[in-house]
């Protein structure tokens, strides 16, 4: 193991007392990472994206009791619509937190408590979704199970208000790491909205290490969202596996803003008949930053529909790497699947690597994928300037309609306002482009 | 109405204008004033050079500039960016305007008039005011409101997104109008309605040119001069029966004669 790869296994508070099959969680998540070490590019699935800037560093484990201002933190948040947790550096932190009872049964709160007070509860689904093997980052983020957010919905019941889950990253002053947990258990027919949220205080290099696992009976729905706003020092990692039963719908949408790698990997595995996946994604990269999508979908039986689209803007230097994987199994008859990716160039040197692959071991399946990589478009800046508006804001509104589409796919008003702005923040003349919308 | 007295420089001045696209020479010394009050149609043959001279005058960069000069008020056109050129006073409208799914009309009228004031050292308009004249100009054009919402021309019709440029047109009102071909593609309805936009913009103080290939819309807005363009110059300047007589004889005459070179500099012909 590489002094980098130790330094992670470290941990800030003394191991917690964990029911058996969660301390059996850490023990194979410690085995599966101190085997693999971190990812490196001879991997097929990170042949593009190269940890080498963090192997310069070492990281100390993120002190879950840092002193975090809740006034700043509301300011960067906006105010909380409904319920929201927050953790730091991946532990509940109650006194930043808004805890709210929930209608129908539901719950959401922290993972240790229902380790503690509900095992029964998580045994069923902790760990069953991101396979630790092979997989260093997910196993790394079991190694050190401690604690997380763990959403309950029973069978029938309803959440009109989004759940908010807040990471903040605390790196002081020197590169620090936590690893994020979401258990999202949705019972058959249950309906709810699930935000996860990543920020970072401090000026050292953060690492936010997360994985969430949502399991959705019978005609669940779900609508999952996670927006990162981390600063360009930070490493932001996130691995997303959804199981989905008969005729659940489940929607993940992801928002990448920060970072200089950010690499996500999304798993919706359609279990039942009739399923419905979403998968959505805009990211924004500018210097030397790197983002990097990963996702697979795995059409396991007759009659799933999937989408997926991943919209990229960017400039500078920066690179994204798109890989989408869609896999439909023998059997999975009547299947529609379809995958999009396009990307914005702001800059001559800017990249992209974009690999649609599809895997398709069924017959009478309607499979198709799509991608674009394109840059403003002469005629349409000509046109807006020719009017009046500056370049810079001409380029802009541009900019901002490209990214529209993804930012008008977050259904929670509140949340889409502030993605909206997110956005725009990062753009020349961003407030008034806004009002574009 | 007729032409007033001249004020003492014409709004535009042009003068021996030459541009290539590529290697090919568009623009081959074209020279042209337009006078306040006046409106002015330059017609030609396809291929002329009409839309590249329009285009030119507005600050698109397809085609080069390699001669000549083109002065708005006496400020030199040519060294000013699009959108300078917007705020002293020019507006192109556009053959084939671009639809932008993702900016809305409304926004986007708002945000260039804001532009265009604000570079003038006027107040800018706050939406209530804003919504006043876009919603009497609306009318001008006979344009469904619901239109506005929409994106930038996304999914208009070819005679609604030139209604809509005719719009703009109205709310911005440019010092000098170019309008490229607004006729084409347009049934008489809506051929009425940009006529009546384009007059509703004559003054005393402003200008227009129509460029087009038909004489079909002088019937609707009567020029005070027309112009005809072949092989990248004004080869003849008249009067309206300038545009009946060419309807006549077709352009086949005008390309003939230009290829025996029948127009040369000195040898224009003003009736």
């Amino acid at each position: 193991m590489t002094p980098t790869e130790a330094s992670l296994l470290a941990e800030a508070l003394p191991a917690p007392e964990l029911p058996g099959f969660a301390a059996h969680l850490r023990r194979t998540g410690r085995e599966a990472y101190g085997a693999a070490g971190l990812p490196r590019t001879d991997l097929e699935e990170w042949r593009f994206t190269s940890l080498a800037p963090l192997a310069s560093q070492v990281f100390a484990p993120g002190e879950p009791h840092a002193r975090v201002d809740l006034s700043a933190l509301d300011r960067q948040l906006g105010p909380a619509a409904g319920p929201r947790l927050v953790f730091v550096n991946g532990r509940l932190r109650a006194d930043l937190s808004r805890e709210a009872a929930l209608p129908g049964g539901a719950s959401a709160g922290s993972l240790a408590r229902a380790l503690a007070e509900r095992p029964a509860l998580v045994e069923p689904h902790l760990g069953r979704l991101a396979k630790v093997e092979g997989r260093a980052l997910a196993a790394l983020n079991a190694a050190l199970l401690a604690d997380g957010a763990f959403v309950h919905l029973p069978a029938g019941s309803a959440v009109a208000q989004p759940i908010e889950i807040v990471f903040v990253a605390v790196a002081g002053l020197e590169p620090s790491a936590s690893h994020p947990r979401v258990l999202v258990v949705g019972g058959p027919r249950s309906e709810a909205t699930v935000v996860e949220r990543y920020v970072a205080l401090g000026t050292a290099p953060a690492l936010s290490n997360a994985v969430t696992e949502v399991r959705l009976g019978e005609g669940a729905r779900l609508d999952h969202y996670q927006v990162q706003d981390l600063p360009p020092s930070a490493f932001y990692f996130a691995s997303v596996a959804a199981e989905q039963g008969p005729g659940s719908r489940f929607q993940t949408h992801s928002t990448a803003l920060g970072a200089a790698i950010a690499r996500s990997d999304v798993q919706a595995r359609l279990a039942g008949e009739e399923a419905e996946a979403r998968l959505c994604g805009l990211y924004m990269t500018d210097g030397k930053r790197l983002v990097d999508n990963h996702s697979l979908v795995e059409h396991a039986t007759p009659r799933g529909t999937s989408r997926e689209v991943f919209k990229g803007i960017l400039d500078g230097e920066s690179r994204a790497v798109f890989g989408g994987r869609v896999r439909v199994l023998e059997g999975a008859m009547k299947t529609d699947a379809h995958q999009l990716n396009s990307n914005l160039l702001l800059s001559r040197d800017a990249t992209v690597d974009t690999m649609p692959q599809l895997e398709i071991y069924a017959d009478d399946v309607k499979c198709g994928h799509g991608g674009t990589v394109g840059q403003l478009d002469a005629d349409s800046l000509f046109y807006l300037r020719s009017r009046g508006l500056p370049l810079a804001r001409a380029r802009s509104l541009l900019i901002y309609a490209f990214a529209r589409e993804m930012v008008d796919l977050v259904r929670p008003a509140a949340l889409r306002e502030q993605v909206g702005a997110l956005v725009a923040a990062r753009l020349p003349d961003g407030a008034l482009v806004r009002e574009a919308a | 109405m007729s032409p007033k007295e001249p004020e003492s420089q014409p709004i535009l001045r042009v003068e021996g204008l030459r541009a290539r696209i590529g290697e090919r020479e568009i623009l081959r010394g074209l020279t042209l004033s337009v006078n306040p009050g006046e409106v002015h149609a330059i017609m030609g043959p396809n291929g002329s050079g009409k839309s590249t001279f329009a285009g030119v005058l507005a600050g698109r960069e397809t085609a080069e500039v390699t001669g000549g000069s083109a002065a708005l008020d006496g400020r030199d056109l040519l060294a000013m960016a699009p959108e300078e050129r917007a705020n002293a006073g020019l507006f192109l409208g556009f053959q084939y305007p671009v639809e932008i799914p993702g900016v809305g009309n409304l926004y986007f009228l708002r945000a260039a008039l804001n532009a265009q004031r604000k570079s003038r050292g006027e107040e800018e308009l706050d939406a209530v005011d804003f919504l006043d004249l876009a919603r009497e100009k609306m009318r001008l054009v006979e344009m469904d409101p619901a239109f506005m919402n929409r994106g930038l021309n996304e999914g208009f019709s070819g005679g609604e997104k030139k209604r809509n440029e005719v719009l703009q047109m109205a709310v911005l009102e440019p010092r000098l109008a170019i309008l490229d071909e607004i006729d084409s593609g347009l049934d008489i309805d809506a051929l009425r309605v940009v006529a009546k936009g384009v007059e509703a913009l004559r003054h005393p103080k402003r200008s227009t040119i129509l460029v087009t290939h038909y004489q079909r819309l002088l019937e609707h807005v009567v020029p005070d001069v027309v112009h005809v363009m072949a092989a990248g110059r004004i080869v003849l300047s008249g009067g309206r029966e300038l545009a009946l007589e060419l309807e006549k004889k077709g352009y086949a005459w005008i390309d003939e004669e230009a290829k025996r070179g029948a127009f040369a500099e000195a040898a224009q012909v003003s009736p």
